[in-house]
This record gives structure tokens, C-alpha cells and sequence, in this order.
């Protein structure tokens, strides 16, 4: 808890507004009992009747006070708590947004899921009644404590001997279980993860009547979060009895010890019986507490986890530029002998070098697995080089400010991200873009028919894309790339689930109205890219071959293989 | 969902654990009696100490007597409470396993449309926080009302032996504590309902988003996804902040309406007891049921009585202002309930008709009869659409892309049911087949790869759970795929994660054909299997294909028109119609569409 105090602390003046108010209730409740003694004590034997109704009064007044502090102090312990979340839960997503692929790969999308919303829930829950029933208790337990004191600070002294062992209790316990919570979120990502994966293959796994196992797998899971989070709650569940235990057995000890000073005379049977009604009370507040202990553990566990992902460490930090660059006649895009390896072993990309001047273009082509989509990734900077360097402009990527260099790019992605919403969201994603540019963007991408047929820019897009086809999902890609008339064009296998017609369609509209901008497209069909400026045949993470579709047919067997199919097979 | 089926929905869970419910009570009920007993004897050993005070002569027999009984009560009623708290910890997580169990169930009865429409975030949401909201509130909420229930009984009966005249404050009050509770109830049910409403469309947006991160940083709109994210973050934490801030009045406004009473009773009492002494009762000689309702209702109030009375009705009123509490806090697990009864109550796939059989010895003719098709009620997709296909022959499906060809397999499937017309597999109507035995007849191959946390292995030999190492090295050796595999960290061992970056979507196909490879069904279904496959190695797979394909009842969608030249049949689609049908002679004799597709594609080529 105290890894996220930074979001409490400036709430601080105005919880601590809300646990006095709550305290002035508390307060005024109290006397509520008190007067109500004076009356059967003091007034009626008194036998004015008068002021019967004058304590009556005060009753009355200490409970309308006491209402009106209780809500008022608990509505603003909804607020506080509310308001705690929002900017956790927003500095959270703010992050996770930021975080470099690598680090999402590891933490797993799940996970960030699921702290964002259940373990930020539980912060929430956890501010709020700490707020609200975290007051009386602690104010109750002091308040008795003190009382018993003053009366006989002998038979204290036994209550003061408890009050240890009952933070021993606690904190054996929450030590325990706080661990075993985090264990339970942790089974939670993986719930998560199952429901994830049967909602987004839900058409492979009927086709192959995989129900049953997959009911076996979640069954499984289920039963592990069960287990768990049995384990915890039986654990945290020993905090109630045992220090009641404690408590009851202290004040047994009241009694016997009581029975001895009284019969030595060191004390009245009064001070022992109004002792018991403190010790009752102090009781209840110490259970009070220990109810606060409880949801502690769950919130604590809960607290931590979005820590950790607020702790991430900033990953592929721009660095300072340290070369000039001179302007002049640079190329656009430059890669100086890059290797990269996405585990540490094994390269997925090795000393590959080549140069785009502006305008250019540049086709890849190669196997499948052989680096074409790495290539992109790095030039993106999703990932920072293993070795050698990236340049655009002169300017090595690390050294460019991450707006910056995003703003340069329009990318259509193979298997993209598609949201729900309507077409022109997808399409203009979150920027903002000119409704021609949109146009100009969907007409180039050979959208525009399709969109009209759906009925035009503000049609549904279902979730995840499912009511659109691939080739209409690729062509969305293309215009959110174009959209915001990028200077770099990149396009990675995206014309793949486009027929032949529609792709020959593309590149010409793309050369007409994107004539100036620098491209690197991915692509299976030599027809695809043989117009490029260069092309970049990778095998294996290595260049096999680099120059115009007439040099490569001359130079590389392994381009005129594939070409000559392909040609071939077009005849 | 009204309340009442609500309830009874919730009482079938509690229901299932009977054993641990009759547990709950008889412990419950004995843990009350021993807090009942423990100050008894704390107020015997008092009286003994007072007793000994008054003369001098403790009597330490009685007091040791008492401290032991007492030292042996706590401990017994410490084991008890906690007892009682792991049978109720046992029967809520039980509950809860089997919400999700069900939750579970019914997601995979449901058919595909319905994923098509729902965001994936909110269902987790549905699982996650919906079902541990009802949870608790059945653990620590049930086991209050419990308890509450049976010390309201025994003080309500304390109070009127006492004091029936005094009762009738209370006859005042506690309605008026019903309908207020009853009252702010209804009014806060909705909003604990948006509260749970929002939560999950925020979970669905962070769902929607985090899946799609690469992108978002792509273009550099992680401000802009941030501000929309917070605008939802703030709809939920308000309907958060309204739900809590109204649903804790009750509290207050019980414990207030309580202080009333408490104030009423004194004053009453008060009054009643001076006016008793100053006229003494006129003693009651009337005899038979009369004189005892004389006596019983004219009863004379002593100082001590109205003190005992006083003690009772806190006791009485603690109680009921817990439960009002609680019927707060019911509120947001009845909204979650809604919520998770809601999923589990989805329309499923409608069930296989009790007369549907089983299609065994499948040969593999399909046929189309005259199939009319939509996914939205005024949007035709497929009008009135004919096809036969018969045993081991080729189909291939061409056309430009949103032309209706994956609807076809949809329809194939019978992820969608026709409109109109009918679909055939060996003469026999698909909907009087079992969904089970059609599916599994068919293996397929689709666009969009799925791949699960696992093992390449897992993974490969998804569909033939039994299949030996050796089948599946085979099956990826054909797909071209097992030279990358045995280059990964663990080989066949290595454990795809999800975001498994340094595999590409062309391995992921590949992998998937290899999963096809080990099937043995009697029809293919292709739908751009290998797309992101590159051509080479897509050559290099022609032969395995062919292997996979021999003596099947393939139906296949491709771009590249040359991979379907040998096609018995080509279906050629446009606007959701077939507008040509024939071998590829045929067709590219018509001088059709087709034969536009094909030559586009040459000047593709030439481009």
C-alpha cells in the first residue's frame, strides 16, 4: 500500500476532513447512551418530568447530528476513494500503454488486463471502508483502553499485556495471506487468459468438438482459484476467533485477578463489572479492526501488482544525439549493418544494410520466418537493434522523440488491430483527420466501394472486425495508414487477402496519389512489389539479395525461383 | 430478472450445499448461545466477588469454578466461530466455482454470433468481478442475517414480557425501518447495476485496447486512447462513487430512525414509570382472561424493568440496523447476479432436436439447396444459392473479397443457420444432424490462425489429443514448419505465449495446417489457409496439401487463382451471388467474370 501513497497523500487534508466528521458522529452517537443513562439514572428518580424531555431533546439532536456527519463522511469517502482509483487506474493504462513490446510480451496482455481493473477494484473498495469503518473502531479501542487506565491501572496493565499478542496475530496472518492473494490474482490472469482464448478461437474449437476439453481446461483453473482462494479466506477467517480468543481470555484473567485484589482490598466489585462493559466494547472495536486487517491483505496483494507495472522501468528511452547531421542529400531511411535477436540467442535479423532515398521504395520478400516483419518492427523502434544502426533523416531512431517518429509512419500491419466502432473511427483511429483525407484515404486504399455498400463512414464495425472480411479488414488497414499522409508508408503483407485485381488496383492508386512517400511493403506476391525501387530478399534473417526486380532476376537464383513460379503460375 | 426469481436462482446455488447450509445454522445458532452463556457466568463469578466484598469471605470455589467454565467456553466458542466461518468460506467459494463453472458452460453452448457481438473484456468482467461480488456478500452478508435473525427473536420476546406498552414504539419504528430500507433499495439498485454495467465496458475497452497496443503506439495515439480511456474510467468510478455514496445512507439513516425509538423509549418509559409511582395501580381482582390482561397489559413499570428494557431494544435495534446494512450491500450482489445469470441464461446454439442423428460413414456429398442468408435481418448476404458438391471433388470458391465466401463456410459449419433453402451432407438436412458429428467430419483451415498458450506440441495436436511425437513431427515436417520448431529453445516443448512476437503469422498458418494434417475427416474446408504462407514455401506444402486433400470433399477460398485451376467446380461470387459456376475451362471460355478475375490477376503479374 504505502508503493502507491503517492495517490493518497494529496487527498490527505481531505480525508483527514471526512475521518473527523465521521469522528463527530461517532462522537455524538456516543452520547446518544449517555443521556439516555442521565435520564433513567438521574431524571426520573428525580421525578421532573421536564427534563425528561429536555435529555429527550439532546437525543434527538445528538441523532439528527450523527446522520447527517454519517453521510455526509461516508459520501465523501466514496468520493476520495473514487477519485484515488481514477488517476491510479489512469496513470496505469498510461503506462501499460507505454510499455515497450517486449515488456507486454512478458507481463502478457491478461495480466494487464486484469490489474487494471480487478486489483485497482480492490484499491477502491479497500480506501473506501477503510474510511468508513476504520474510524470508530480505533477511536472505540483507544477511548476504552484510556478509560480502563484510569480505573485500575493493575487490571489495565493485563489488557496492555494482550494488545501484543493480538499484533502478532494480525501480522502472522497477514503475512501470510497477502502472498496467497497475489497468488489468487495471478490464477485470475490465467482464467482470464482461457476465456480470452476460447472467445477469440471459438470457431476453430467447435470445428474441431473441442467443448468438452476446453471445459476440462477452464474446470481445472476454476477449481485452482477455488482452492486458493479457499485457502486464503480460511486463513484470514482465524483472525476473528483468535483474537476474540485473546480478548475473552484476558478478561477471564479480569476476573480472577479482580477476585484477588478485591478480596485484598485493593479494589471494588464496581470498578470490575463497569471493567468487563470496557473490555466488551473494546472488543468489538478490536474485531472491528481486525476486519480492516482482512480486506488489507486482499487490497495489499492488489496494490502491489499495479505497482510492479507502475515501477516498469521506461524502456527504448530516447537518446541524446550526439553526431551533426547534415541535411544535404541523406537518405530517408538507412539501415547500417543491423543485427537483432528477440531472445538473446539467435539472431532473428543479421548485418542487414540498405538505403531508401525519399520517394523510394522498398519491397521485402522472403520465407516465411525469415525477418521480413522484424525488419519493420525495428525500423518502428518496437524493439531497439541488437547492433549496427537505424537512420531516418540522418537521425539514428533512438535519438528521435517517440511522437515524433510515430507521426512519420502510416502502418497496416499483417492481422492488425481492429476496434469496435464505425468505419471512419477505424479509419481516422483517434486522430484528427480531415473528412477528405478519410475520403482521399479510402478511395486510394480501393475501400470506398465497400464502405459505401455498408452505408458509409459512420457503419458498425463489430467487435474485433468479425462483420467485415479479410480483404475488407486489410483495405481499412491500408486507409488508416494513408489517413494521415504519412512520410513513411508501410505496409506488411497487407494486400495478402486481396485478389489480384483489387492489389494491381492499389499500387496504382497509391502511386497517383502517394507519389512522394517513402514505402517498405512486405509482401508474398513478386507482383506486389517488382515496381519497387529496391527490393530486399531475406532468408533466414539474412540478406540474400538487394536491388530492382531486373537486377535480382539476374543476380539472385533464389528471387527468379520464386518470381518465375509465380509468373508461371499466373500463365 | 425480478427479484423474487433472482432470489430463487440464488437459493438453487445455496441450495446445491444443503449439508454445508444445515452446518452453517446449527453453528451459527450454537455459537450464539455461547455468547449468550459467556457473560452468565462472567456475572456469577461478579456476584460471588460482591457476594465476598459484602462479607468478607471470598468464595474462591465458585469464582475458580466460573473462571475455568469460562477459560473452557471462549475456547470452545473461538472453535466454533471459526468453524463456523470455514463452512461458510467452503459454501460461498463452492458457489462461486460453480457460478463460473456455469458462466463457463453456457459460453460453450453459445454460438458464434454471439462472440461476434460481445466484447470479450466484458464477459471476463462477468467472471472475474461479478461472480466474486456475489461471492462475498454470500459469505459475510448470509452468516449476519443469520445470526441477526435469531438475536431480534429473543430480544423482541424479552421486550414484550417486559414492557408491552413500550412495544408499540416499536411497532411504529420498524415498519418505518422496512419501508425506508425498502425504499433506498429499490432506489440504489440501479445504480449498483450501472456500477456493474460500467465497470465491464471499461473492462472491455481496456481489453480492446491493451490487445491492440502495437498499433496504438504505431500511430502515436496513446494520449488519445488515454483520454477516451479516462473518460470511461471516470463513467465507472462515478457510477462507482453514486452507488457507494447512496448505498451507505442506509446505515446512518437506520442507526437514526434506531436513535429515534431509542429516545422515544426513554421518554415514554421515563414518563410511564413516574406516572406508575405517583398513582399506584389499582391492583387487579378481576379474575379469568380479563385479570390477566389487566396485569399483563396494566403492568407496572419498575425502575429496573425499564433499564432491562432499554438494554433489550439496543439489542434488538443492533441487529436490524446490520441487516438494513446488509440489504445495501445486497443490492450490488443482486446487480451482479443479473449480470451473471444474464451470461449464463444467453441464447445458446439451438440444441442438436431430440430426433438428430448422428452422421457417421460420411461420404461427402454436400449440397446447397436454393440458400438464403443474412447476418442483419435487411442485409442479404447470400440469395438463393445452389451447389452441389459431390464425393472428393474440389470446390473452389473465387470472387472479390466481402463477396460472401467465408459466409459459405459459416453455413458449412453451421456456425449460422440458412434463412431459407437447406444445406445437405449426404442427402441429409444439416439441422437434423447432431452439430458434434456434422463438425467433425469437416477439418478447416482458416485465415485467421489460432494458436493458445501451450506447447507447439499441444498446439499442432490439438485436434488429435492421442497423437504420437512422431505423427506431429511428421505433420509439421509436411508443412514445412519443423525446421523452425526444432530451432525454437525447447523444440516441441517451447510454450507459445500469447503475444509470441518472434512467430510470424506465416508460421501460425503453417502450424495450423499441420493440426489439419493429423485430422482424418471426410471434407476440407480451406478458407486462404496459407495467405501469409510465402509462394515458395507454399510450393514447397503442394504436395502435402494434395496429400491432405486425396479423396476429400475439399471447399476452397484463394486469391490465387492459379491454386485452384484443377477445381472440379469453381464457384465464382459477386455481391453475396454466384454468378458463374464451371471448371476453369469453361469458365474462361464465357469470357465471364471470371475470366476478368484471371486476366486481372495476369496484369497484376505484369504490373
Amino acid at each position: 500500500m504505502e508503493k502507491i501513497s503517492k495517490y493518497i497523500l494529496p487527498y490527505a487534508p481531505y480525508i483527514a476532513l471526512t475521518v473527523f466528521i465521521k469522528l463527530a458522529g461517532a462522537v455524538l452517537e456516543l452520547f446518544i447512551p449517555y443521556f439516555m443513562e442521565t435520564i433513567l439514572d438521574d431524571v426520573v428518580p428525580s421525578g421532573v418530568s421536564r427534563m425528561i424531555f429536555l435529555y429527550g431533546g439532546l437525543m434527538l439532536f445528538c441523532a439528527v447530528g450523527a446522520l447527517l456527519c454519517n453521510i455526509i463522511a461516508n459520501r465523501m469517502s466514496a468520493i476520495s476513494s473514487g477519485k484515488i482509483t481514477r488517476k491510479l487506474r489512469y496513470d496505469l493504462f498510461d503506462r501499460l500503454e507505454r510499455l515497450s513490446s517486449g515488456q507486454l510480451d512478458r507481463l502478457t496482455v491478461p495480466s494487464a488486463e486484469s490489474r487494471l481493473t480487478s486489483d485497482t477494484y480492490n484499491v477502491n473498495q479497500l480506501l473506501a471502508r477503510v474510511q468508513r469503518l476504520g474510524i470508530r473502531a480505533p477511536i472505540l479501542l483507544l477511548g476504552g483502553v484510556v478509560m480502563t487506565l484510569t480505573m485500575d491501572p493493575a487490571l489495565a496493565l493485563i489488557l496492555v499485556m494482550l494488545l501484543p499478542l493480538i499484533g502478532i496475530i494480525v501480522y502472522v496472518v497477514t503475512k501470510r495471506s497477502v502472498p496467497l492473494y497475489k497468488e489468487e490474482q495471478n490464477i485470475l490472469d490465467r482464467v482470464v487468459r482461457i476465456l480470452q482464448e476460447n472467445i477469440t478461437g471459438v470457431r476453430v474449437i467447435k470445428a474441431l468438438s473441442k467443448t468438452e476439453y476446453e471445459k476440462e481446461l477452464f474446470g481445472g483453473v476454476n477449481d485452482e482459484l477455488t482452492a486458493i482462494d479457499q485457502k486464503a479466506g480460511l486463513i484470514t477467517a482465524a483472525t476473528n476467533p483468535s483474537t476474540s480468543l485473546v480478548l475473552n481470555l484476558g478478561l477471564t484473567l479480569v476476573v480472577l485477578v479482580g477476585a484477588w485484589r478485591v478480596a485484598d482490598g485493593n479494589t471494588q466489585s464496581g470498578v470490575i463489572i463497569a471493567f468487563l462493559q470496557y473490555f466488551v466494547m473494546i472488543l468489538n472495536a478490536m474485531l472491528g479492526i481486525t476486519r480492516i486487517f482482512v480486506m488489507w491483505s486482499k487490497g495489499e496483494a492488489s496494490a502491489h501488482r499495479v505497482a510492479e507495472v507502475l515501477a516498469m522501468p521506461e524502456d527504448l528511452l530516447v537518446e541524446e544525439n550526439k553526431k551533426e547531421i547534415h541535411a544535404e542529400n541523406l537518405p530517408h531511411i538507412e539501415f547500417k549493418n543491423v543485427s537483432f535477436s528477440y531472445t538473446g540467442a539467435g539472431n532473428a535479423l543479421e548485418n542487414i544494410s540498405f538505403s531508401l532515398g525519399r520517394g523510394e521504395s522498398l519491397g521485402i520478400l522472403g520465407e516465411t520466418g525469415s525477418g521480413k516483419t522484424t525488419v519493420i518492427s525495428l525500423l518502428m523502434r518496437f524493439y531497439d537493434v541488437s547492433d549496427g544502426e537505424i537512420l531516418i533523416n540522418g537521425r539514428n531512431v533512438k535519438t528521435i522523440p517517440r511522437d515524433e517518429l510515430t507521426s512519420m509512419f502510416g502502418a497496416a500491419f499483417q492481422n492488425d488491430f481492429i476496434m469496435e466502432g464505425t468505419v471512419g473511427d477505424n479509419i481516422r483511429f483517434f486522430r484528427d483527420i480531415s473528412p477528405e483525407s478519410v475520403d482521399n484515404a479510402a478511395r486510394t486504399s480501393q475501400a470506398e466501394d465497400f464502405i459505401r455498400d455498408r452505408g458509409g463512414m459512420d457503419s458498425g464495425v463489430a467487435v474485433r472486425g468479425n462483420n467485415l472480411s479479410g480483404g475488407q479488414k486489410q483495405r481499412l488497414l491500408i486507409a488508416r495508414a494513408l489517413a494521415g499522409n504519412p512520410e513513411i508508408l508501410i505496409l506488411d503483407d497487407s494486400s495478402s487477402a486481396l485478389d489480384y485485381r483489387t492489389d494491381a488496383e492499389l499500387r496504382k492508386a497509391l502511386h497517383r496519389s502517394f507519389k512522394d512517400v517513402t514505402s517498405v511493403t512486405i509482401a508474398q506476391r513478386v507482383s506486389s512489389i517488382r515496381g519497387c525501387t529496391k527490393i530486399l530478399v531475406l532468408s533466414d534473417g539474412k540478406a540474400i539479395g538487394l536491388g530492382t526486380h531486373d537486377e535480382l532476376m539476374k543476380s539472385c537464383d533464389e528471387y527468379r525461383i520464386i518470381a518465375e513460379q509465380q509468373m508461371g503460375l499466373a500463365e | 430478472m425480478n427479484r423474487k426469481s433472482l432470489l430463487l436462482r440464488l437459493w438453487h446455488y445455496l441450495g446445491r450445499n444443503r449439508l454445508l447450509l444445515v452446518l452453517a445454522l446449527i453453528l451459527s445458532l450454537s455459537s450464539s448461545l455461547f455468547a449468550l452463556y459467556g457473560p452468565k457466568l462472567s456475572g456469577q463469578a461478579i456476584n460471588a466477588i460482591k457476594l465476598g466484598e459484602d462479607t468478607s469471605e471470598m468464595d474462591f470455589a465458585t469464582i475458580y469454578r466460573c473462571v475455568i467454565l469460562m477459560c473452557i467456553f471462549y475456547i470452545l466458542s473461538a472453535l466454533l466461530t471459526y468453524l463456523l466461518n470455514a463452512v461458510m468460506i467452503r459454501m460461498s467459494k463452492k458457489i462461486a466455482r460453480q457460478m463460473r463453472h456455469d458462466i463457463f458452460e453456457s459460453l460453450s453452448r453459445l454460438p458464434v454470433s454471439f462472440f461476434d457481438r460481445f466484447q470479450t473484456g466484458n464477459i471476463i468482467s462477468v467472471v472475474t468481478y461479478d461472480v466474486d461480488t456475489v461471492n462475498q456478500s454470500l459469505s459475510n452478508d448470509l452468516l449476519q442475517i443469520l445470526q441477526s435473525v435469531v438475536t431480534v427473536s429473543v430480544s423482541f420476546g424479552m421486550m414484550i414480557s417486559i414492557a408491552p406498552k413500550l412495544v408499540l414504539i416499536f411497532i411504529f419504528t420498524v415498519p418505518a425501518t422496512a419501508v425506508f430500507t425498502r425504499w433506498l433499495a429499490n432506489r440504489v439498485r440501479p445504480m449498483f447495476r450501472n456500477r456493474s454495467k460500467k465497470l465491464g465496458e471499461l473492462n472491455g475497452y481496456v481489453e480492446e485496447m491493451i490487445s491492440g497496443q502495437k498499433t496504438v503506439k504505431a500511430y502515436g495515439r496513446e494520449a488519445a486512447v488515454l483520454e477516451r480511456f479516462d473518460e470511461k474510467n471516470k463513467i465507472a468510478v462515478d457510477a462507482y462513487t453514486e452507488a457507494e455514496a447512496n448505498g451507505t445512507v442506509t446505515g446512518p439513516c437506520v442507526m437514526f430512525i434506531n436513535n429515534i425509538s431509542l429516545t422515544l423509549v426513554c421518554v415514554f418509559g421515563a414518563l410511564l414509570f413516574m406516572k406508575g409511582a405517583n398513582a399506584p395501580a389499582a391492583a387487579a381482582a378481576v379474575g379469568g382472561f380479563a385479570g390477566w390482561w389487566q396485569s399483563f397489559w396494566g403492568k407496572r413499570l419498575l425502575l429496573g424493568d425499564l433499564s432491562s428494557f432499554v438494554q433489550y431494544s439496543r439489542k434488538f435495534s443492533g441487529p436490524i440496523n446490520e441487516v438494513a446494512n446488509i440489504i445495501a450491500e445486497l443490492q450490488s450482489a443482486f446487480a451482479a447476479a443479473e449480470r451473471v445469470f444474464g451470461l449464463i441464461d444467453a441464447e445458446p446454439e439451438p440444441a442438436d432436436s431430440y430426433e438428430a442423428t448422428v452422421l457417421s460413414d460420411v461420404k461427402g456429398q454436400v449440397e446447397l439447396k436454393h440458400v438464403g442468408f443474412s447476418y442483419e435481418p435487411d442485409k442479404p448476404i447470400i440469395k438463393d444459392f445452389s451447389m452441389l458438391a459431390k464425393p472428393g471433388s474440389l470446390t473452389a470458391i473465387v470472387g472479390p473479397t466481402g463477396a460472401g465466401k467465408t459466409t459459405i463456410i459459416n453455413l458449412l459449419m453451421r456456425f449460422y443457420d440458412v434463412n431459407s433453402g437447406a444445406v445437405l451432407v449426404d442427402g441429409k438436412d444439416v439441422r437434423t444432424l447432431t452439430r458434434d458429428s456434422l463438425r467433425r467430419a469437416y477439418t478447416m483451415v482458416l485465415q485467421d490462425t489460432w494458436l493458445f498458450h501451450g506447447t507447439v506440441y499441444d498446439n499442432i495436436a490439438y485436434g488429435k489429443p492421442d497423437a504420437k511425437l512422431e505423427d506431429v513431427v511428421k505433420a509439421a515436417k509436411a508443412a514445412k514448419i519443423h525446421s523452425y520448431i526444432s530451432k525454437l529453445p525447447e523444440g516441441y516443448d517451447t510454450v507459445l505465449s500469447d503475444n509470441g512476437t518472434s512467430i510470424s503469422k506465416g508460421q501460425k498458418q503453417l502450424m495450423t495446417i499441420a493440426r489439419a494434417m493429423l485430422l482424418d475427416a471426410h471434407m476440407l474446408i480451406l478458407d486462404e489457409a496459407t495467405s501469409n504462407v510465402d509462394t515458395r514455401t507454399e510450393q514447397q506444402i503442394q504436395a502435402a496439401m494434395r496429400e491432405l486433400m486425396k479423396g476429400k470433399t475439399c471447399f476452397v477460398i484463394a486469391h490465387r487463382l492459379s491454386t485452384i485451376q484443377s477445381a472440379d467446380n469453381i464457384l465464382v461470387m459477386r455481391g453475396g451471388e454466384v454468378v458463374e459456376q464451371g471448371t476453369h475451362e469453361t469458365l474462361m471460355s464465357e469470357k465471364g467474370f471470371y475470366y476478368q478475375l484471371y486476366r486481372a490477376q495476369f496484369e497484376g503479374a505484369e504490373a
